[in-house]
Formats: C-alpha cells, sequence, structure tokens
C-alpha cells in the first residue's frame, strides 16, 4: 500500500512540474538513467535529473544533494561509476554513490565533475524538497516543509497541497497548513486573506508572526496603517493569540530550565546534606569529590572508547566506589580527629581540595578534558515551534530526583541509616547501646562522598571537566544545604529547586551574573531572617 | 596619657610585644637604609623588589591582625575578611586612579581608560571625590566599615553564628566578586584598578616612594598592632573572649552579645581596609580576585598557622605562609599547593595553637624545667 501510495504521489508530481517528462523515464533503471548526467549539454542533464527524480530509489537524494554540492563525480574510463568525491592532498578520496563502497584516495586526473548551472540548481534544489516530502519518517517530512517556509510561492504551494492529499500525520499536516496559508495570505481576495490570518494565528512559527506584523503596523502618527478594518482586526487578535501563546511557552522553558539547574544543584549539594546536615562536617573538599566522579567518567570512556553509550552506566557505580573510597580515606585519616571542631574541619578539608586539585593537575594537566556525550542523551524534544527541551537536561532531572529517593530510602529504611541517625543525634547514646560510631562515621561519610561522585558523572555531561570544577560548586551547594535547613533532605530539595528557578527567572532581566548575585544576597537575608534554614529541625536532634 | 602608659605597661610586662615592636622598628629603619643609602653592588643592599615584597607581606601581617581579632578573640570565622582587605584596595586604587589624570592611554583628564574604552561620558557618582586624599583615605576605612556595619548589624542580631555565619561572609564575598567582575560596576571589571602613576605627587615607580610606602606599611601595623593590643587587654576585650567561650553564659551575665560582637567586627573590617588600602599602591593593581574566596581562606590559614588568639602570631603566619609561597611559586609551582594542602592539615590537626603557640609552650616547659632544676637544687 504504501509504496503504492508513493508511487502515485510522484506521478502527481510529473504531472505538476511544468516540464513535459518522458513516459519512458520509468522504464529504466537508476544505473541506467543517471548515465545521462555524463552529457555535457545542460538541458540535458535537466532532462535526466528530472528523469531520476521519478525514481523511487533512496539513493537519488544523495545523488541530488552531492550534485547540489558540485561534488559529484564520474570516472571517465569505466562506463557507470559515479562517485561521491572530497578533495584531499593526494587527489581525490572516493565513495561509490550506487553501492556506497569506499574506493580510496584516486588521482584526480581519472575524475570529471559533474557541473550544475543555476537553472539546474533550482530544479535540484525543489526536487530535493519533493523528495523529503516524500520521504518515509514524518519528522523528516515537516522539517522540508519548515524549510520551504523561507521563499516559499505559488510553485511550493502546489507540492504542499497534493502533499495534505495523502498526509496522514496530523504535526506534518499542521505544518503544510501553515505553508499554504503563507501563501493564501499573499492573495487579493479578501475573504482567502482572512481565513490565512487565521490559520497564521494559530501557528507558533516564526514565519507566521512575522507574515502578519505588517498588518498591524503602525505609522508615525501612530494610527494603523491598513485601512480595512475586519481584516485588521483579525491581524491583531491572531498576533495577541501567537503572543500569548510564545509567552507561556517561555514561561515553561524558564521553568524547564530552572528545574534543571536545581537538579544540578541537588546532585551537587546532596552528599553535602549529608556530610555536612547529618554529621555536622563542614566538607570543603565536597567539590573535589564531585571533580573526582567526572574524571573517573572521563577515566572509563578512555578505557571503553568503543562503547561510549554504555559508558554512563558504568560510570555511576564505580564514581560511587571511587569517589566513596577516597571519602573514606579522608574520613579516617584527617576528619575523626577533629570531631567537635567544625572549624578546624573546614581548615583541614580545604587543605584536602587543594591537595585534590593538584593531584588532578598533575596526573590529567591543568587543562580542560572533554566527556563525552551518549547518543541517548543528545538531541533535543521539540514540544512546539517555540518550545524545544534538551534530553540531557531531562535525564539529569530524572537523575538527580532517582538519586534524591535511593539516599532517603537508605537513610530512613536501612539499620545502616538507622544508626547514621541515632550517631547525629546523640553520639554517647548510641555508642553505649553498641554502635560502632567510628564504623558509622566512616560509611555516612563514604555514602556522601560517593554521591558526590555520581554527581560529578551527571556534571560531566553538563559542563567542562577540569581541575577547578569542583569549586565552581562548592558554595552553591552550601547555600542550598543552608538554605534549606541543615540536616533536612527534603529541605535540601526545595531550595535546591527553588534557588534553581529563581535563578533562571531572574536571568531574563537581570543578566547571569546579576542574578546570581541577587540570589546569594537573598540567601544572605534569608539566613538573617530564619537562621536554621527553610526547615528547621525540631526537638532533639536540634540541639547540636 | 592613659595610651602612652598602656604602651610602656605593654613593653614592660609583655615579652612578645617588646619583641615584636622591636624587630617592626628595626625593619622600619634597616629595610629604606639598606635599600637607599647601600650602594647597589653591597651585599647588604635590599633590591627595591625586596622592599615591595617585604611590604606586601606586612600588609597582609595587618589584615590577619585584622581577622584574628574576630577569630581568634571573638570566635567569629569570618570567610569572607578578604572582601573588606579588597574594598580598601579599590578605594586607594579609585584615588591612585584619578591621580594619572590626562596621562592615560586615551588621555582624558576626567575618566579613567576604562571607562572612556566603555564609552562613558561622565564620572559616576560613586567616584566623586576620591581624587582628594583625605577623602578616598576615609572611605578606605568607611566602606568596609560600614558593609560591616550593615552585614554584622543584620546577621549578630539573628544569631547568625558558627558555621552559618562562616558560609554566609564566604557568600559575600562571592557575591562581590561576581559584582566586581561586572563592566557596568565602573570598577574596571576583569581587570580592575591598574596602571597607576603617582600617590600624593610622588612617582609611584621610584625607590624613594617604595621605601616610603613601606615605612608607613611598618607604622600602620605598629600602630594596628598597638590599637587591637589595647583593645583586647581592655574590659572590652575580656568580654569579647567571654562570647568566643561562652556566648549564651555571658548574654545571661548581662553584657549585650550582639553589641560587642558588632563593634569589633566593624573595627576589624576597617583594619582590613586600611591593609588592603597599603596593599594597592605597592602592588601596582586591584582587581576582583581579591574578592575570591580562595584568598579569605588563606587569611584563615595564616592566622592559624600563626596562632590564634595572639595578634602576633597572626603577623608570624602571614608572613612565614607568603613567604613560603613566594619560594614554591618560584622553583616548582606544582608543590606549592601540596605544600599548602599539607600544611592546613597539619596544622590543624598537630598544631592547634599555631608557631607562636609551640614556642610559648616550649619556652613555658623550659621555665617549668629551670624551676624544677631550682627545686632539686634547693632541696638537694
Amino acid at each position: 500500500m504504501k509504496w503504492l501510495s508513493r508511487l502515485f504521489s510522484l506521478m502527481l508530481f510529473s504531472l505538476i512540474s511544468s516540464f513535459v517528462v518522458p513516459v519512458s523515464a520509468n522504464d529504466g533503471s537508476l544505473e541506467q538513467i543517471i548515465d545521462g548526467l555524463k552529457q555535457k549539454s545542460f538541458s540535458a542533464k535537466t532532462s535526466t535529473v528530472e528523469q531520476l527524480e521519478m525514481i523511487a530509489d533512496d539513493r537519488v537524494y544523495t545523488i541530488f544533494s552531492t550534485m547540489l554540492e558540485g561534488d559529484l563525480y564520474y570516472q571517465k574510463k569505466l562506463p557507470q561509476a559515479f562517485v561521491v568525491a572530497n578533495k584531499t592532498d593526494n587527489g581525490l578520496s572516493v565513495t561509490d554513490v550506487l553501492t556506497g563502497k569506499f574506493l580510496g584516495e584516486i588521482g584526480k586526473s581519472e575524475f570529471k565533475k559533474v557541473k550544475v548551472n543555476n537553472k539546474l540548481r533550482r530544479l535540484l534544489r525543489s526536487a530535493l524538497a519533493k523528495l523529503s516530502l516524500n520521504n518515509e519518517d514524518p519528522e523528516i517530512r515537516r522539517a522540508a516543509v519548515r524549510n520551504m517556509f523561507k521563499n516559499i510561492d505559488s510553485e511550493t504551494v502546489a507540492l504542499l497541497q497534493t502533499r495534505l492529499a495523502i498526509e496522514t500525520e496530523d504535526k506534518v499536516r499542521d505544518v503544510i497548513d501553515v505553508g499554504i496559508a503563507l501563501v493564501e495570505f499573499q492573495s487579493e481576495d479578501k475573504q482567502i486573506k482572512l481565513k490565512a490570518v487565521q490559520t497564521l494565528g494559530n501557528s507558533l512559527e516564526a514565519e507566521a508572526r512575522n507574515a502578519i506584523l505588517p498588518l498591524v503596523a503602525k505609522g508615525d502618527d501612530g494610527r494603523y496603517l491598513l485601512e480595512d478594518r475586519e481584516l485588521r482586526t483579525a491581524a491583531i487578535k491572531a498576533v495577541a493569540r501567537i503572543d500569548a501563546k510564545l509567552q507561556y511557552n517561555s514561561w515553561a522553558e524558564t521553568i524547564y530550565f530552572g528545574v534543571s539547574l536545581g537538579s544540578v544543584l541537588l546532585l551537587a549539594a546532596i552528599g553535602l546534606a549529608i556530610t555536612f546536615g547529618v554529621m555536622g562536617v563542614i566538607n570543603m573538599a565536597h567539590g573535589e569529590l564531585i571533580m573526582i566522579g567526572a574524571y573517573t567518567t572521563y577515566v572509563i570512556q578512555l578505557l571503553m572508547p568503543n562503547n561510549i553509550e554504555y559508558s554512563l552506566l558504568i560510570a555511576v557505580p564505580t564514581a560511587f566506589l571511587v569517589a566513596g573510597l577516597v571519602g573514606i580515606a579522608i574520613e579516617r585519616g584527617v576528619i575523626r580527629f577533629l570531631y567537635g571542631r567544625p572549624l578546624e574541619t573546614l581548615l583541614a578539608t580545604f587543605g584536602i581540595s587543594l591537595i585534590l586539585q593538584q593531584l588532578v593537575r598533575t596526573i590529567f594537566s591543568p587543562l580542560n578534558r572533554s566527556v563525552e556525550t551518549p547518543q541517548w542523551m543528545s538531541g533535543t524534544f521539540e514540544v512546539n515551534a517555540a518550545l524545544a527541551l534538551t534530553y540531557n537536561r531531562f535525564y539529569i532531572i530524572i537523575f538527580s530526583l532517582l538519586v534524591f529517593a535511593a539516599l532517603l530510602m537508605i537513610l530512613k529504611k536501612t539499620s545502616l541509616g538507622l544508626h547514621v541517625r541515632a550517631v547525629s543525634q546523640n553520639r554517647t547514646m548510641a555508642r553505649a547501646m553498641g554502635i560502632r560510631t567510628g564504623w558509622v562515621d566512616a560509611m555516612t561519610f563514604g555514602l556522601g562522598s560517593g554521591i558526590a561522585g555520581i554527581a560529578g558523572v551527571a556534571l560531566s555531561q553538563l559542563t567542562n571537566v577540569g581541575p577547578n570544577m569542583g569549586q565552581a560548586y562548592i558554595i552553591d551547594s552550601f547555600m542550598v544545604v543552608v538554605f534549606g535547613g541543615v540536616g533536612n533532605l527534603w529541605g535540601t530539595l526545595v531550595a535546591a529547586m527553588s534557588l534553581g528557578v529563581i535563578n533562571k527567572v531572574l536571568e531574563p532581566w537581570a543578566g547571569a551574573v546579576l542574578a546570581k548575585i541577587l540570589v546569594l544576597v537573598f540567601i544572605i537575608l534569608f539566613i538573617q531572617k530564619k537562621p536554621r534554614g527553610l526547615f528547621p529541625q525540631r526537638g532533639r536532634a536540634a540541639e547540636h | 596619657m592613659e595610651n602612652r602608659s598602656f604602651i610602656m605597661s605593654l613593653l614592660a610586662d609583655d615579652k612578645t610585644a617588646r619583641w615584636f615592636l622591636t624587630t617592626l622598628l628595626v625593619l622600619g629603619i634597616v629595610v629604606p637604609f639598606c635599600n637607599l643609602v647601600v650602594p647597589e653592588g653591597s651585599v647588604f643592599h635590599i633590591s627595591t623588589y625586596m622592599v615591595t615584597l617585604l611590604g606586601k607581606y606586612l600588609s597582609y601581617g595587618l589584615l590577619a591582625i585584622a581577622l584574628d581579632l574576630v577569630w581568634g578573640y571573638c570566635g567569629i570565622l569570618s570567610l569572607g575578611h578578604a572582601a573588606f582587605f579588597a574594598l580598601g584596595g579599590y578605594a586607594m586604587g579609585m584615588y591612585l586612579m584619578r591621580q594619572i589624570g590626562d596621562r592615560g592611554v586615551y588621555g582624558n583628564p576626567e575618566l579613567p581608560d576604562f571607562m572612556v574604552f566603555l564609552s562613558w561620558n561622565e564620572l559616576p557618582w560613586y567616584w566623586s571625590g576620591f581624587d582628594m586624599f583625605w577623602f578616598a583615605m576615609l572611605m578606605v576605612m568607611l566602606i568596609p566599615g560600614l558593609l560591616a556595619l550593615v552585614f554584622g548589624w543584620l546577621a549578630f542580631r539573628s544569631r547568625v553564628t558558627g558555621v552559618y555565619l562562616s558560609i554566609i561572609t564566604q557568600a559575600l564575598t562571592f557575591a562581590l566578586l561576581l559584582a566586581f567582575f561586572r563592566n557596568e560596576m565602573g570598577f574596571g571589571g576583569n581587570n580592575g584598578l591598574t596602571d597607576f602613576k603617582d600617590i600624593l605627587g610622588f612617582d609611584l615607580q621610584a625607590d624613594i616612594t617604595r621605601a616610603g610606602l613601606f615605612v608607613a606599611t611598618v607604622l600602620f601595623l605598629g600602630l594596628g598592632y598597638l590599637v587591637s593590643k589595647f583593645i583586647v587587654s581592655s574590659k572590652m576585650g575580656r568580654v569579647v573572649v567571654a562570647i568566643r567561650d561562652a556566648e549564651d553564659r555571658t548574654r545571661f551575665v548581662g553584657y549585650k552579645v550582639e553589641s560587642f560582637k558588632l563593634w569589633i567586627w566593624v573595627f576589624s573590617a576597617m583594619l582590613a581596609g586600611i591593609a588592603g588600602a597599603l596593599y594597592t599602591p605597592q602592588v601596582g593593581i586591584i582587581n576582583p580576585g581579591e574578592f575570591s574566596p580562595l584568598n579569605s581562606i588563606e587569611l584563615v590559614v595564616w592566622v592559624a598557622v600563626g596562632g590564634r588568639g595572639t595578634l602576633v602570631g597572626a603577623v608570624v603566619g602571614a608572613v612565614v605562609v607568603n613567604f613560603a609561597k613566594t619560594f614554591f611559586t618560584g622553583f616548582a609551582p606544582e608543590i606549592w599547593l601540596f605544600f599548602l594542602g599539607a600544611l592546613f592539615i597539619f596544622v590543624t590537626i598537630f598544631l592547634p595553637q599555631g608557631i607562636v603557640g609551640l614556642l610559648k609552650q616550649l619556652a613555658e616547659n623550659k621555665a617549668w624545667g629551670m624551676k624544677q632544676k631550682k627545686t632539686e637544687e634547693l632541696a638537694s
């Protein structure tokens, strides 16, 4: 069926195009017809292109686009050898167009270029447009239609109308409607024009809005230039409708960016919420543990260069282990001597952060390293013409919430979590009950550090991986924990998300730097009002 | 009169103070002498570079005293004290910028180069008055003092203490760092203020001016030390120490803890501002980097290394750590951060009282041993 409908549409196109097409075109195979491109005369080439267009073959698209680029050559001696070629130092690097086989580098003298003139180029472009309009993938069809918007005319509209007759996908039909309306809009007939304005008013395409705008333009005296009242009102309404929709979409986008920034903050801060919030240890090396996680990702990708797709899945547990072990080493080596002296811990862990930074600088060089993004994380999800959401941020939002939930489960449902809470509330009593507080301390710190490592894996997908990346997050992380209320994981979640959204809401009118300053000042003032954060601990736990 | 008697009694009773003030006096006389009078080939000649370097260390020393006042005596660990230092430095820098006059690259008599570059037409209102030395010097103390007053009033009144206070001071300096990086602020953005020509009519590049700035630094350091010593030995100082050791108890006894904290906090900020003002003309540049949280934390380390709650220790720490920094970054920059990091850990775990504390303890042990010996001798 599909094949039939395609053939049918091809036939229709041939009728619409203004050239007379030889009926014999459908008889020949691609291999035979393409030989016509070797002819010198441009009119002969033109008719060959028209014949090629009739063939239902995916290769035609490649042939046309390479021809348009001027990269199509043929081999002089062999009867049938059309190739795509890119110039290199030693001649041409050559791929056979028909078989897709790479033929290696061959001297330039053996080949002759298929030359094109302007008329032929125009023909090729419209042929390419037609071909992509009939592509199986609705996304490609849609993109093809949107590409036509810029220089749409009665000829392309004819293409669109035929496609509309057979198109089944709603989202493609919508853009075709817009395309047709863009042309009908130019019509002299007022009724048609009014209808076109209606259609355009429902679209979020930039071209639609741009087309209507001249109708609502005002002269120097502040009066509308357009005389026709009915048309003017319709246009004003249409523009208002578009603008309202654009407004919603830009709000949605801001919220999305805000939540995604919030989830980054959450990831960075949640490990700190454990070490700082639950244990009371001010770990200034927290940012460096994030850095270690990011570098672990980098190393894993170096070890498995052919499986980048799975590298993150392996990096997450590895980073957790590596950062966790480093954390335990820090706790056993330094911090355990300093319990009860929070300000001293701050200094000692800051020393550790300097050492870790320098260590990474010495091992990996001070330059930033690039971590690759797997295919499944890149790309965007297009909600509509005005709103596109990137996948990597989406995954990070999900990931941060998963990590949060996992951590909450560990603290609430496992025996380790019970011990952690017991030790944080009353160390001596916990010890009297037979809990090995030293071991619990090490495990808790390891847990917090491991989560920082996981955060590093996620951040490696968003920012540069370098020795200084940890420092960029340490202040923000502390702000989040303090703002949310020390020792309260839910507070950390709420604080991270609200700070993220506030930051992104302020950004458009204040600029990125000023927005950040305003947020910092806001937190400073907020701490004055509520010194224990959004959700202060109450009862026994608050006595620390 | 009372002040004088304070100095006399200090010199008579306090061995450390006597030793410290004598060293300063010797430095203040010998260094300029060896720089200006002793001929260049001589072994005793001190290069102008060295004079400037020493001057920089000593201005850091004054900054360290400022931090020691609030941290060592009042228990407020400020992680943003470099902000007050930098503000003082900027106030001085603004004066020096105005002194350039039409000798800048663009030759504009009114506007500093960077404003011409940003095509501004007139001086922002907050730059006016900085062409007068006395006004600039007033601002060196007033601006950090005012910021400290507002910040401290808000923070101490709502009883933000300990770690929370440390973190919001860090936020404060971070916010200022970001703000001063902005070109729109009118403080030269990324590049800061630099390319100074002269101060009070003296050429900044001349040896004599450098030596003069060094002597001024020594003077202010001595003065800052004396005033700080006076404060901590006064009744007020004792209350401040009481607040450090048991804030709630001091409050219950009936002292207005907030007022005492605020007072010493503002004084410390002004002292830091003066240190910044001494620093800028000697180094020849002030840029937003001075606001970076790392600087403030490094400052804390100086005090910790030297020994907090001793004032002299702060200066010793500042000079020793910075000397080590210059030394290490000179021949192996990679080692410096390893060394600094290890120093942080070592000092906090093994030397909670710092160098001065260690020396004091050694001296006490020795004295105790002598006494022990004496009693033994007497007994036998």
